[in-house]
């Protein structure tokens, strides 16, 4: 393999393996909080449907809000985790253009979270814990999902999260996205995924209001605190899952593996905890996100 | 300075001085644009007496409209956290919150008092939009908990006027927080048996609506007030579509089931006396 002027390829080529995975530690390790939007909004990484195929095994879909429809950007059912019966929810954004339009960019409209809240219920009447996974950039603004109620659909959702008689264990794998995301994630355990964001607004639409220009979004993204980093210690999530090196979308597989570990610990830790005192402690945790944890 | 100013000013002051008339004697009705005596406008709360639109409020007219002869006890909040993230945009958080102290002369975008309504006795909590759009942060979060443990420890209904942009960005995560937050003191005061009863005012949207302003046992709009999750304009950059005349009013809500009654501000009292009257009966322990 070696050239005429002394160059040895394979050598080489492990050099620059090595330079460049350098490269991507650095990169990885300061990531701006625009920066991690981005990869929280990677095409690539892992979705809540990859979540439910390698985590929930006899996955058994459950549809509709018993009222209006099937809201595809959220997907429900039941199935085995780790052997054990449990209720996932998770918003979908899908993967390609026919997906995406599909689960409407994972965009929920109300009967989305009607059916959060039905299938909730139901996991509570039969002890199954919940699992949610999160990645929307927020519910749907349209008019439709005004007509039908989209502000009472959230409140209700997230009501049933904190009511829940089982544990609930959220998990932010992409993108956080305000009123949308709580809906599914007042859990009694919230874990992010390393370079997920999870904000009140984007950052585009922070900037578009507060600096009147959408253009500002990185510096909105600083401002926002919205890394996993800035809410864990703002105490407002429970633990960071590290993502493989260059982020979740490189490495599915041991990306889902690290979930599955992180929600497996979750679970256990949970294990025998009777409803009143989950419900209870559930309670203290959010009301404490005030002062008490800024303060 | 220049010769308006300094030499044309001083006549037209004198001229204006003959009558010494206040500016703000007459209002123009935003609506209408009918022109309002000040007097007849506060007799009639606010309410334009040509078109019927109701003016935004502040929360001393609310506390002061709610309460049986004007008579009730606020209560000291929390004192709100400065500025938990150092944010600043245009402008830091910190001076905002300043200068909205200033101008509306309260902490936060919160108002909570008690006192007898109809002779019943009630728990009331009233936003305060001029205070930076009337958005919930952890102060907000703080006095609707207060308000709801004030109810319970009273053994009386909770009634909460919104009116609210939605979330405090300035607050990030935090802000997003006190949705969950708000969710739980609803619970308190429904577990403890006692009413939840919102009243929606102009505007009320974002993470208020979808969270403590829909949950209320009662939900109550005044006429015309703006209420929904999304903003409007947001709604239209993303279906690409015209809205329908009167979407998002109080009375799009009721037509789509998503409250129970518009009530007109000089009708908010009495109806809101008959309904505390009415679900408190079959409370046992208020009774007693």
């Amino acid at each position: 393999m070696s050239e005429p002027d002394g160059i040895n390829i394979a050598d080489e080529v492990v050099r620059l393996i090595s330079v460049a995975d350098r490269q991507l530690r650095t990169t990885y390790s300061r990531l701006t909080p625009w920066q991690k939007t981005q990869v929280a909004r990677h095409p690539d990484r892992p979705k809540a449907k990859d979540y439910i195929e390698k985590l929930i095994t006899d996955f058994t879909p459950l549809a509709g809000d018993r009222a209006f429809a099937d809201d595809a950007a959220v997907l429900g059912g039941m199935g085995r985790f780790r052997g054990r019966p449990v209720m996932v929810l998770g918003t979908e954004k899908g993967t390609d253009t026919e997906s995406r339009v599909k689960h409407n960019f994972g965009m929920a409209r109300p009967e989305g979270y009607r059916k959060a809240r039905r299938l909730i219920e139901l996991a509570g009447r039969f002890k199954l814990p919940i699992l949610t996974f999160i990645d929307t950039a927020g519910a749907f603004p349209g008019i439709e999902a005004e007509a039908r109620g989209q502000a009472e659909a959230i409140a209700r959702s997230i009501e049933a999260c904190l009511e829940a008689p089982v544990p609930v264990i959220a998990t932010i794998i992409g993108e956080g996205g305000s009123g949308g995301a709580i809906a599914l994630a007042a859990g009694d355990i919230v874990l992010m995924l390393e370079h997920a964001v999870y904000s009140v607004i984007s950052p585009e639409g922070c900037a578009s209001i507060l600096w009147r220009d959408a253009t500002q979004a990185s510096v909105a993204a600083e401002a926002l605190r919205l890394t996993a980093e800035d809410l864990l210690r703002l105490k407002l999530i429970d633990q960071i899952v590290p993502e493989p090196l260059g982020g979740a979308q490189r490495d599915k597989t041991a990306t889902l593996y690290a979930v599955g570990l992180a929600i497996q610990e979750a679970l256990s830790n949970l294990n025998g905890t009777d409803a009143a005192t989950l419900r209870q402690r559930r309670r203290e945790k959010f009301l404490a996100m005030g002062r008490e944890t800024i303060g | 300075m220049n010769w308006l100013t300094e030499y044309v000013r001083p006549k037209i002051r004198t001229l204006f001085a003959l009558s010494s008339v206040p500016d703000n004697l007459w209002r123009q009705c935003p609506s209408c644009q009918q022109m309002l005596f000040h007097r007849d406008l506060t007799a009639n709360l606010k309410v334009c007496s040509h078109c019927g639109h109701h003016m935004r409020a502040d929360s001393t007219e609310r506390l002061d409209w709610t309460f049986d002869e004007n008579t009730y006890t606020r209560i000291e909040l929390p004192r709100p956290v400065a500025d938990p993230l150092r944010f600043r945009d245009t402008k830091r958080y910190a001076d905002r919150l300043k200068d909205a102290r200033e101008k509306t002369h309260t902490e936060d975008a919160i108002t909570v008092a008690h006192g007898t309504i109809g002779g019943q006795k009630a728990v009331v909590a009233v936003m305060e939009f001029n205070f930076i759009g009337g958005s919930m942060g952890a102060a907000v979060g703080d006095a609707i908990v207060a308000a709801a443990r004030l109810a319970v420890l009273q053994h009386v209904p909770l009634i909460i006027f919104t009116a609210s942009g939605g979330a405090r960005m300035q607050e990030g995560a935090i802000s997003l927080m006190q949705m969950p937050r708000t969710v739980i003191a609803t619970r308190m005061v429904k577990d403890a048996g006692l009413p939840f009863i919102v009243v929606l005012t102009d505007p009320t949207t974002g993470g208020v609506t979808a969270s403590f302003a829909m949950l209320g046992d009662i939900q109550i709009a005044e006429p015309g007030a703006m209420i929904g999750f999304a903003g409007a304009r947001v709604i239209e950059q993303t279906v690409r579509e015209k809205l329908p005349e009167g979407f998002q009013r109080a009375e799009y809500l009721l037509e789509h089931g998503i409250i129970d009654m518009v009530v007109k501000r000089t009708e908010m009292q009495a109806t809101l006396a008959r309904v505390i009257g009415l679900l408190m009966q079959q409370e046992p322990k208020a009774a007693a």
